[in-house]
């Protein structure tokens, strides 16, 4: 196959898998969206937050050890166990469960009925306060997280090595593809039928729509509104977990990892606010898209490094013709 | 708030609609004019300056500039940074002689402008930096807005980045302020007196206030206002969207970008953009008018006060008294931060303006509160 075009197909295949990770952060935010009208900037620093909660479990780290250690001058650091990663999994999503209802309890109850533009400023704060309180009691030093599935070497033996070989160069074409990224493809996918099916058959889920759809509403048919809100916001620790995961996996947990939320706002904007479809598609887009054009166009002419602006380009220029996104609900205006 | 006072009596238009209506107010504030002007300069050394006051009026400036656009215009920015880039990029062009180059010929250079003349330069290219990117105010809202002026900020810190141009082609990438006099007083270089760097920042930031005073308490102030209660509303009665959020944002961008420019020039001598107009910067700014209250002068000059002087105290209680860490001592500073901006938006959404306030019209009344 002819050189260039192999190099075209690696860089689309990168893309797409990039755009998947965009795509799971999108996904935590349209649900939280969706559910309460909180525009939820803090969605990356939770996958960050998520992922260093999971390391620590994972390698038996005290909380907050930096922190004790400078007041009372002791010197504690680990318990001296490590933890199987699926239990520290389970662990992972109790702290995130917590922290939902924390953050229900204590933020967002208190903020009912406030304009979006303050609960946006509100989960801005909530960011700042996540990354520091997950720096104090974790460390910020960049850790290598090392769960089986991002090794592969949770699959019987020969099934590792026989995907290695057809990914090597994906089935004779020369294309190379991580495995990686395999998982993380199909761990999406899993996750988005999965929050499909919960949304659209179990009664939670339908509470859950019912809220989405109008408050008050569902408050007069007798569905908690506290409950569901505490319910999207641990769905939306899980998948920052999981994004968190996948990231982290790749490129070990780091601060940068909050950064991609940021990149998740114009995946929004270009696929709505409100559609689950919409996060999926968008991000794909602008994962295939910043890559092409870094590979095409940036490198060769404008010196490189264009990924950092390139979404947010490519959604102010999208917004000015459909202010929705491509999937989402058409914006009216009442007076 | 108590706009009049008894026995406190204005006999012509003009006094009755000065900026400080009551005598006590305006006493105040030449006080704090003459202190600042006349006393400061005398008793400050190089710590001070460099640590607490040019930060501070620098950023104070920045905050006007954001607060007009999202405190009185209701057009949430997250392009701050971005614009201080441009404006710190415009004056050292400015000051450094604009070159012009046209197929690969120096078509014509202009001569060096004088240090005050680029820092205003450096506030009218960012006004027009940011009237471009303004534009797409006209059809998205709210936090798309939002979002989309974080095009701004990382494209132009890419921009600075990228074309040699606009650094001089210097091998470093980074642009350092050479040594500039105004009235034969050195500003910018190395060895600034403390009280030049401060005095010549003190000038803009009180100029900007002033502007920015006058501004908003005018026809101009009040289609913004308008404009953030209700832009639908407001067009009905005939305020000109376009007009309105296009000024908006220019005003707006000529603060950020003075302040820009005086934060490259006399403030650090020499920056990275990356790292010194960063989106850090771009937050920075929001939760200093967020915490100092939104749609007030005074608010911007106590949000920028409280956070150029929160790390530093913090450092001094926790690594000074404490003994903790440094690192430490920063995470620390962003937990605060944090629950700061959550705890004044659900208790204080006017932020420490309205705490100021309040407390002025408790002490009005003391010791009889009816």
């Amino acid at each position: 196959m002819n050189e260039q075009l192999v190099y075209t197909f690696e860089v689309i295949v990168n893309g797409l898998m990039a755009g998947v990770l965009y795509a799971l952060v999108a996904l935590g935010f349209v649900l939280i969206y969706k559910a309460s009208g909180i525009f939820n900037y803090a969605q990356g620093v939770m996958a960050l937050f998520a992922a260093m909660t999971l390391v620590g479990i994972q390698n038996g780290q005290v909380p907050f050890a930096h922190l004790i250690n400078a007041i009372f001058g002791t010197d504690v650091h680990k318990f001296g166990w490590s933890v199987h990663s699926f239990l520290a999994i389970l662990f992972t999503v109790a702290v995130m469960v917590l922290l939902a209802w924390m953050v229900q309890r204590f933020v967002f109850r208190h903020l009912v009925g406030q304009e979006p533009i303050i609960l946006f400023m509100a989960t801005i704060g909530l960011a700042y306060f996540l990354e520091g309180v997950a720096d104090l009691m974790w460390g910020s030093e960049l850790k290598p997280l090392d769960v089986c599935m991002a090794q592969g070497n949770c699959l019987p033996q020969g099934m590792n090595g026989w995907l290695d070989n057809t990914t090597y160069d994906a089935w004779g074409t020369g294309v190379f593809i991580d495995n990686l990224d395999i998982v993380a493809t199909i761990v999406a996918a899993i996750l988005v039928i999965g929050l499909i099916v919960f949304a659209q058959y179990t009664k939670q889920g339908r509470a859950m729509r019912a809220v989405a759809d109008d408050h008050q509403a569902a408050l007069s048919v007798g569905v908690s509104l506290n409950f569901i809100w505490v319910l999207v916001w641990s769905l939306a620790g899980f998948v920052a977990l999981v994004a968190g995961i996948m990231w982290g996996a790749k490129s070990g947990v780091q601060f940068s990892l909050s950064l991609i939320a940021l990149k998740a706002l114009p995946v929004l904007m270009l696929g709505g606010f409100t559609s689950i479809p919409g996060a999926i598609v968008g991000g794909l887009i602008i994962g295939v898209g910043e890559k092409l054009f870094e590979f095409l166009i940036g490198a060769p002419f404008l010196g490189g490094a264009t990924e950092n602006w390139f979404a947010y380009m490519l959604a102010l220029l999208f917004l000015v013709f459909r202010p929705q996104g491509l999937f989402g609900e058409k914006i009216i205006e009442r007076v | 708030m108590f706009y009049r006072e008894a026995g406190d009596y204005s006999t012509t238009y003009a006094e009755d609609q000065q900026t400080f209506p009551i005598r006590f107010d305006r006493y105040r504030y030449y006080i704090v004019l003459f202190i600042a002007i006349v006393v400061v300069p005398f008793v400050v050394n190089d710590y001070w300056v460099n640590s607490l006051l040019l930060p501070f009026l620098i950023y104070a400036i920045a905050a006007l500039g954001l607060n007009i656009l999202v405190g009185y215009c209701g057009q949430v920015s997250l392009g701050t940074g971005g614009f201080m880039a441009v404006g710190a990029y415009a004056c050292y062009k400015f000051m450094t002689g604009v070159d012009i180059w046209w197929g690969g010929e120096l078509l014509f250079r202009l001569p060096e402008f004088n240090i005050f003349f680029s820092v205003i330069m450096g506030g009218v290219m960012t006004a027009i930096v940011g009237v471009l990117f303004g534009l797409p105010s006209l059809r998205i809202k709210g936090f798309y807005l939002a979002v989309a002026t974080l095009a701004a900020q990382f494209f132009l810190v890419w921009l600075f980045n990228r074309v040699a141009w606009f650094y001089n082609y210097s091998a470093s990438g980074q642009i350092s302020a050479p040594e500039r006099d105004l009235f034969g007083i050195l500003i910018t270089g190395p060895s600034v007196a403390p009280w030049a760097a401060y005095l010549f920042c003190l000038i803009f930031t009180i100029a900007s206030a002033v502007i920015a005073r006058n501004l908003t308490r005018g026809a101009s102030g009040r289609k913004w206002m308008a404009i953030r209660d209700m832009d639908i509303a407001a067009e009905i009665i005939g305020v000109n969207p376009l007009r309105a959020k296009l000024t908006a944002f220019m005003v707006s961008s000529f603060f950020i970008g003075i302040s820009g420019a005086l934060f490259f020039a006399v403030y650090l001598g020499a920056v990275e953009v990356g790292e010194a107009f960063g989106i850090q910067k771009s937050f920075l700014v929001l939760f200093m008018i967020i915490i100092g209250g939104l749609g007030s002068i005074f608010g911007s000059f106590a949000g920028a006060a409280f956070l150029v002087l929160l790390p530093v105290a913090l450092k001094v209680v926790g690594v000074d008294w404490f003994g903790w860490p440094t690192d430490i001592v920063a995470h620390l500073q962003l937990v605060i931060v944090g629950l700061l901006i959550i705890v004044f938006l659900i208790a204080e959404p006017h932020g420490i303006n309205q705490l100021w306030r309040v407390a002025k019209e408790k002490l009005r009344l003391w010791p009889f509160p009816h």
